[in-house]
């Protein structure tokens, strides 16, 4: 079996984890506790990418990432190469379509963070950084656990926005899913099998995993 | 006095809105002042404004000496750089961390190595000795109220704030904590705060009671004067006195002490005399203790002293006593509220409707403005 695609995938998830989780916290802990005119506004732009079909969704990312968009162009002088049909531009997309996938949770974890708790860590001498480390984000464990497994098994399985902004090109943007697809049209069965059987395992394991580390962390809490 | 100012904590605060406030007191070290007053009266108010969690429009915070705020200069501290140990309503512990792990928290002063030895000796002057390692879910009401004060201490804070610290439990835990901070209170060096609207825990543990009404604190002084000499008619009411009444002074005392009002179509003698004139209006009050119940059949010669008779309107057992309502000549719109024990009630046959005497002892009727 051509392991290259399963790599692929993994390193895309990976990657969109590491950059999103972070952003995504930020964010999350921000909607949850501020409040302005026009938030809903925001709210609503992070949950779009749930309810646009996934081609129209990479058919806007296409345009806007092309060589020909600004961001496109801007980002082929800067690195030589063009952001579409790349793993940089996959990257981009896999980033913003998993946006609602891990900043609401988040949001919801944040919120249910009680605003006395956080102002008794305040008047403990804690610094603002210092409570998120030691009150807010602790408290919040299970809205990360969540948001962390379910932007990895979603990037892993995403089909639409992939194929739209990358392609599918062989060890360049032949993500596992799309690499499924191509194996069933080749009519290889056995492979599309394997393929799939080893995501579904994937799949699984992480929603289990959840399951029992989101129950850990309210055994903790309250 | 002028040092204990300085070593203490110096309070003014003013604002319209969202919630008025004109607040202005003092508490020195070593002091528990309680603040009492209404649901919604700005008492919580105050106390996040002490801790710099709300920021009032007008006003100046001074903690021994050191400004925590000044509007005037736009002095602004953090909670974090005021030093206070706030005990939340709720309690507000770190639901993820143990007993222990609540108090080290608070300890980012104290050396590292420190920290656990200091955290486990708070916890024993609270009773918890053992507990260190449950989760405040684990921990009844009770036990999380201590950790709670014992994280408040942790901090080694030169403010303690206790924000209605006994309304989370039930009764009998309630009496069981009342007498542990009382114990506790020798060794709280510093000024501290206690918020409740409930009178007798107030006047119980605190030296100084500081009543507030829509923000405005009206009146502080000791539980004994609050009871005996309210300033107004509106802080007589707010500590929970029964019998208030408007009259009028009519004459001046004859040799410069006490006076008569006139009240309900007779005169009353009163011991003290306030600087009112005669003709002025006046609101009067005498506790309940100070209303003695005549002996019904047996006339003896305490009844002299502004007597005044009535029939018996309902009756309320308290515990141990029956509080009587006796409506004056007869009026249901007038009524003196007064306590007997049972055995008096049942050998002089209290009971609703009946006709009662009651003497007015001229040394506990207190005159104060008349009510607007």
């Amino acid at each position: 079996m051509d392991w290259t695609p399963l790599e692929l995938s993994l390193r895309l998830a990976l990657w969109t984890c590491a950059l999103l989780i972070p952003l995504a916290a930020i964010c999350a802990r921000w909607l949850a506790w501020s409040r302005w005119r026009g938030k809903v506004l925001l709210e609503a732009l992070v949950a779009l990418p749930l309810v646009l079909p996934p081609t129209v969704l990479g058919y806007y990312l296409l345009l806007s990432l092309g060589g020909d968009s600004l961001l496109g162009g801007w980002y082929q002088s800067l690195v030589g190469r063009q952001l579409v049909f790349n793993f940089d531009g996959l990257l981009v997309a896999a980033i913003i379509f998993n946006l609602p996938f891990a900043v609401q949770p988040l949001q919801r974890a944040f919120e249910g963070v009680p605003q006395d708790v956080r102002e008794a860590a305040w008047c403990a001498g804690l610094s603002a950084w210092r409570t998120f480390w030691k009150v807010e984000l602790p408290l919040a464990w299970p809205g990360l656990v969540t948001a962390l497994t379910l932007s990895f098994v979603h990037t892993l399985g995403e089909f639409g926005v992939v194929l739209m902004v990358g392609g599918s090109i062989p060890a360049k943007t032949q993500t596992l899913s799309i690499a499924i697809y191509d194996r069933v049209q080749a009519f290889d069965d056995a492979g599309a099998g394997r393929m799939s059987a080893i995501l579904l395992g994937i799949a699984f394991s992480a929603v289990v995993l959840v399951y029992l580390l989101s129950r850990r962390g309210t055994a903790l809490g309250r | 006095m002028a040092d204990n100012r300085i070593n203490g904590l110096e309070v003014r605060l003013q604002q319209h809105s969202p919630i008025p406030l004109a607040a202005e007191f003092h508490c020195a070290r070593g002091e528990m002042l309680a603040i009492v007053g209404p649901s919604g009266s700005g008492k919580t108010t105050i106390l996040r404004m002490l801790a710099g969690l709300a920021r009032p429009t007008d006003g100046s915070i001074h903690s021994a000496g050191e400004p925590w705020l000044d509007t005037r200069t736009g002095v602004f501290c953090k909670p974090r750089q005021r030093r206070v140990g706030y005990v939340f309503q709720d309690y507000a512990l770190f639901p993820h961390m143990s007993a222990l792990g609540n108090l080290t928290l608070a300890m980012g002063h104290v050396p590292q190595g420190q920290r656990r030895q200091r955290a486990l000796e708070l916890l024993d002057m609270v009773n918890l000795s053992g507990l260190e390692s449950l989760h405040p879910g684990q921990l009844s009401g009770g036990q999380r109220q201590r950790v709670a004060v014992a994280r408040a201490l942790a901090r080694d804070p030169s403010v303690l704030l206790l924000d209605e610290p006994f309304a989370a439990v039930d009764q009998v835990t309630r009496r069981k904590l009342h007498l542990e901070l009382a114990a506790l209170r020798d060794r709280l060096l510093m000024p501290t705060l206690l918020v409740t609207h409930d009178l007798e825990e107030a006047a119980a543990l605190a030296d100084r009671i500081c009543v507030i009404h829509h923000g405005e604190t009206l009146q502080t002084s000791t539980p004994e004067v609050l009871f005996r000499h309210p300033h107004s008619a509106l802080v007589a009411r707010l500590m929970g006195m029964r019998n208030i009444f408007q009259a009028q002074v009519v004459e001046p005392a004859d040799a410069g002490r006490g006076c008569r009002i006139h009240w309900q179509g007779r005169d009353l003698e009163v011991a003290e005399r306030a600087g009112f004139a005669p003709g002025d209006p006046v609101s009067w009050t005498i506790p309940a203790s100070k209303v003695l119940m005549h002996r019904r059949g047996r006339p003896s010669r305490g009844e002299h002293e502004n007597p005044v008779s009535g029939i018996a309107g309902e009756l309320t057992h308290l515990g141990d006593e029956i509080l009587v309502n006796l409506w004056v000549d007869g009026d249901p719109k007038t009524w003196l509220s007064f306590f007997i024990s049972h055995h008096v009630a049942e050998r002089n046959d209290v009971r609703a409707g009946v006709e009662l005497a009651v003497s007015l002892l001229a040394d506990g009727i207190h005159l104060m403005a008349p009510e607007a």
